[in-house]
């Protein structure tokens, strides 16, 4: 299992996040979630509502967000569930930041298919930046976790930073990319690497070549 | 032979041309859906079951049967469910996502006629929380799809009422096991129910449920406008069709791409993947379907047909055909060792044999990687993943267990030399 544990509920989180609610964009957004399953069956959107709750947070401390307890029991008490069965969602899933990030969480992917296509120097590289695991940098921008898996891996390597992923990563584009965020700019997403679209096989398209250039229809092939 | 373009059903799948309505339209999506429903439900059943579909998701069950198992109708009042498994989260696996961010309206067409054919009321699509941009565009091709009256009352024209409604899951790899993303859907932690009952009889809020890969829903639509017999004239007996293929790793060009089944590994590579880094004799070993199922030596491999027979032939399994290559410059027993760490982090901790074991195999694989054990402990460490295999609610401790049996089975050697060689050095140093 994955070692999860919650920021201590200390008078301080209470005298900062005590009174903490939704704002309006929050609150449609959350009202509209809860629309998406039965009547009664509101519980359901505790995840949905935990994001959003995260995303808030978020904005209003200009990092990714994370969840303080008094957020979760905000939570709870909008779903009219017991503060238990939400901090038990929070504390289960991994997307949810237990204690506070910087303003850029680099998630570099550690799993097999990156560690064959070097992972280990896109890691090097967050770590010669003094980037670690659970700790935010002194700037406040970076914080730092190996994750598993994300499904990029015929792009391998990959990180995911915030929203977006940063896939066929070399040391070099990494600090690329890092350097560009760090300068207040938005990099580009998806492939590093040049002359790639997506995933297909890079710079030797070996199938679909007409959809390159036009939206072709092949039915009238058929 | 292999697959010509105009025989691809994901066309779209490396996101050349736009992902919205009109432009799939172009591309002959949600074409006279109507028509495709009016032959009725039993009739798109039988179709499915016909084309020889089998479950896209990594276990291979036939689609059109699964779906027969819902009831054909509510006796006590309770609707029946869809659930699209967009959790992918299998190390190795990433096709649903290029279906979801460059055609998600196969998946979504699929979804109505899917949901149709099994008389349920709803889909709820589940798609992990790391796909974040790939969740928008589903977000937004959904609310595309009723804007345009092809989902909610009277879908599509055809007088059947219907909603699709995705929901974001928030970084958990066992919510991809049915039961799992059923207790996620009701807000729940992650853990997998015990089974009977099964979700078709009791599911997502106790009604009945069917749970399908997004790949599995999205040909739907193809092979009805081309008929099952188009889609079973791929691949071999028991294995027809078309799969999205994934190859990763030490291949000159890893990449996603859709092919028949049966294509042999060869092939595949040759023809998509630009040959294996540093040429065939370089090869070392292959995980065919994705980090679940166990390797297979490059020598065995290089002729195999890729489909479900095949690599179980090999003492291995087609899964979700995400296929990780690994050349001679691989150290193997680091390169699984990875796995049994993704295991441990992603045991939802339910069930003993699988909490513990996860964590003690890995911790033992991480000693094997240096060569820091005892040439016993290679037994003892096989032994235990057979006390986690089968012993556990879900497969996810059999999961866990199967790299690490292929590679003892097939790289003992390997791990014997590195503590031989080791113990030699400490023996050395000590004189």
């Amino acid at each position: 299992m994955a070692a999860r544990k919650i920021a201590p509920d200390t008078p301080e989180l209470r005298a900062q996040w005590g009174s903490w609610t939704f704002n309006e964009e929050t609150k449609a957004k959350a009202d509209k979630a809860i629309a998406r399953y039965p009547e009664g069956r509101q519980r359901s959107a505790t995840m949905p509502l935990l994001d959003y709750a995260q995303r808030q947070v978020g904005a209003e401390t200009n990092t990714q967000g994370w969840l303080p307890l008094p957020v979760i029991e905000y939570v709870a008490a909008y779903l009219d569930q017991p503060v238990i069965r939400v901090l038990e969602v929070a504390t289960f899933y991994t997307m949810y930041n237990l204690e506070p990030v910087g303003k850029f969480h680099v998630q570099v992917c550690g799993t097999t298919p990156c560690m064959l296509r070097g992972s280990d120097d896109i890691i090097a590289a967050c770590k010669a930046r003094g980037m670690k695991a659970g700790h935010v940098s002194d700037d406040g921008l970076w914080s730092f976790t190996e994750v598993e898996c994300m499904g990029n891996c015929a792009t391998a390597p990959m990180v995911q930073i915030n929203d977006d992923n940063y896939e066929d990563l070399t040391a070099e584009r990494m600090d690329a990319v890092l350097d560009a965020l760090a300068r207040g700019e938005q990099p580009k997403t998806g492939t590093q690497e040049p002359g790639r679209h997506t995933s297909e096989p890079a710079n030797a398209l070996s199938n679909l070549t007409q959809m390159v250039e036009e939206n072709h229809d092949y039915r009238g092939e058929w | 032979m292999s697959l010509a373009d105009k025989d691809r059903i994901f066309t779209n799948v490396y996101g050349f041309q736009d992902w919205g309505l009109q432009a799939a339209q172009a591309r002959g999506d949600w074409d006279n859906t109507k028509k495709l429903m009016e032959v009725g439900q039993d009739a798109i059943i039988d179709e499915i079951k016909a084309s020889g579909l089998r479950g896209r998701g990594g276990a291979g069950f036939p689609t059109g049967m699964k779906w027969s198992f819902m009831p054909k109708e509510s006796k006590d009042g309770r609707p029946s469910f869809l659930v699209i498994n967009a959790d992918e989260s299998e190390p190795g696996s990433c096709k649903d996502r290029e279906i979801i961010r460059h055609d998600p309206h196969k998946l979504v067409e699929g979804a109505l006629i899917a949901g149709f054919a099994m008389r349920a009321r709803a889909a709820y699509i589940y798609i992990r929380g790391e796909y974040i941009r790939e969740a928008e565009t589903l977000f937004a091709a959904v609310e595309q799809a009723y804007d345009a009256g092809l989902l909610g009352k009277n879908a599509a024209g055809s007088g059947y009422d219907f909603d699709v409604y995705v929901h974001r899951g928030a970084g958990a790899y066992i919510c991809g096991e049915e039961t799992a993303m059923i207790e996620s859907l009701e807000g729940k932690k992650g853990q997998p129910r015990l089974k009977p009952p099964f979700p078709a009889g009791a599911g997502l809020y106790g009604c009945p449920t069917t749970v399908n890969n997004v790949e599995s829903i999205a040909v739907v639509p193809t092979i009805l406008r081309r008929g099952a017999s188009w889609f079973s004239s791929f691949g071999r007996e028991n294995n027809k069709g078309t799969k999205l293929f994934q190859i990763s790793g030490h291949v000159n060009k890893p990449c996603v791409v859709e092919e028949a089944m049966s294509i042999t590994f060869e092939e595949l590579i040759e023809k998509h993947c630009g040959g294996i880094r540093g040429g065939w004799d370089n090869l070392l070993a292959v995980i065919p379907g994705g980090s679940s199922v166990p390797l297979v030596p490059g020598e065995q491999i290089r002729n195999a047909f890729m489909d479900f027979d095949g690599l179980k032939e090999l003492g291995s399994g087609l899964g979700t055909a995400g296929v990780i290559v690994m050349d001679k410059s691989t150290d193997v027993v680091r390169a699984i060792s990875r796995l049994s760490y993704f295991y441990k982090h992603e045991s939802c901790g339910q069930c003993t044999p699988c909490r513990e074991g996860t964590g003690w195999m890995w911790r033992v694989m991480k000693r094997l990687e240096t060569g820091d054990a005892e040439i016993e402990e290679i037994d003892m460490l096989h032994q235990v993943t057979k006390q986690v295999e089968g012993h556990t609610i879900c497969a996810l401790g059999d999961a866990a267990a199967w790299p690490i049996q292929g590679l003892i089975k097939h790289f003992r050697p390997e791990i014997e030399r590195r503590i031989t060689e080791r113990a030699g050095a400490m023996q050395e140093a000590a004189e």
